[in-house]
């Protein structure tokens, strides 16, 4: 499972690496106090649950096709989220670095591109909106579409 | 033919539900159903384009023709990470 709703323990997660392995490269997203000057005080994550585990699933396949020599771990949260909270980790062990480096880079990005995922931010004055990455806006309320060029 | 609609996120709560079951014709594609469903929430109408589109888990484009028993939802912009 790709998915989860409890905290993510990265500490686990290292002790993955194999005898062989000579670098480990872990990646973690948090949650952030601000996004585009607004400040944020927790981020709600709504997940297609078994698209979201399919679609981590295929880029997990991936790397290992690309990267043969590669362990990947891929979790990702769900739920509501405070400010420094974990909300995605990335670990690759590899033999040697550059390949460690790579994989997890390239795990990351694809993730953020594919997986359904979405955040909703929370604001201190008691508003909200989700984060939309490509700027077709839906806001709260309004007509919708394509603001904010 | 029924097919199983699944709302997220912004679309989730321009549609005002979660998931419905649709009665479509046979022969039905992916981009025919979007277009119904922007003609039903405004909201949606202001998408430019069709969104992305999954069927039963995968991405797909808007020419595949739906079956009985789809599981289908249009997603909006995702912002995993």
């Amino acid at each position: 499972m790709y998915i989860t709703f409890n905290p993510i323990d990265v500490g686990p997660l290292l002790n993955e690496a194999r005898p062989s392995d000579g670098g480990v490269c872990v990646f973690l997203g948090v949650v952030r106090n601000e996004n585009e000057g607004q400040p944020t005080i927790s981020i709600q994550y709504e997940v297609y649950g078994p698209m979201a585990e399919a679609e981590m699933g295929r880029i997990a396949r991936q790397i290992a096709e690309e990267w043969p020599e590669v362990r990947l771990i891929l979790q990702h949260r769900a739920g509501k989220l405070g400010v420094g909270e974990v909300s995605v980790a990335v670990v690759a062990t590899a033999p040697h670095r550059a390949e460690a480096f790579a994989a997890c880079r390239a795990a990351i990005d694809r993730v953020k591109v594919s997986v359904p995922i979405w955040k909703k931010e929370f604001h201190p004055d008691g508003s909200s909106a989700w984060v939309d990455p490509t700027r077709n806006r839906l806001e709260d309320g309004g007509a919708g579409g394509l603001g904010e060029t | 033919m029924r097919v199983n609609l699944l709302y997220f996120a912004s679309f989730r709560e321009a549609s005002g539900r979660a998931e419905e079951a649709r009665e479509l014709p046979e022969g039905t594609r992916v981009v025919d159903l979007w277009r119904r469903v922007a003609r039903e929430i405004p909201r949606l109408a202001a998408f430019p384009t069709m969104p992305p589109a999954a069927v039963n888990h995968e991405y797909v484009g808007g020419d595949t023709v739906l079956r009985d028993g789809d599981e289908v939802a249009f997603l909006p912009p995702v912002a995993g990470g």
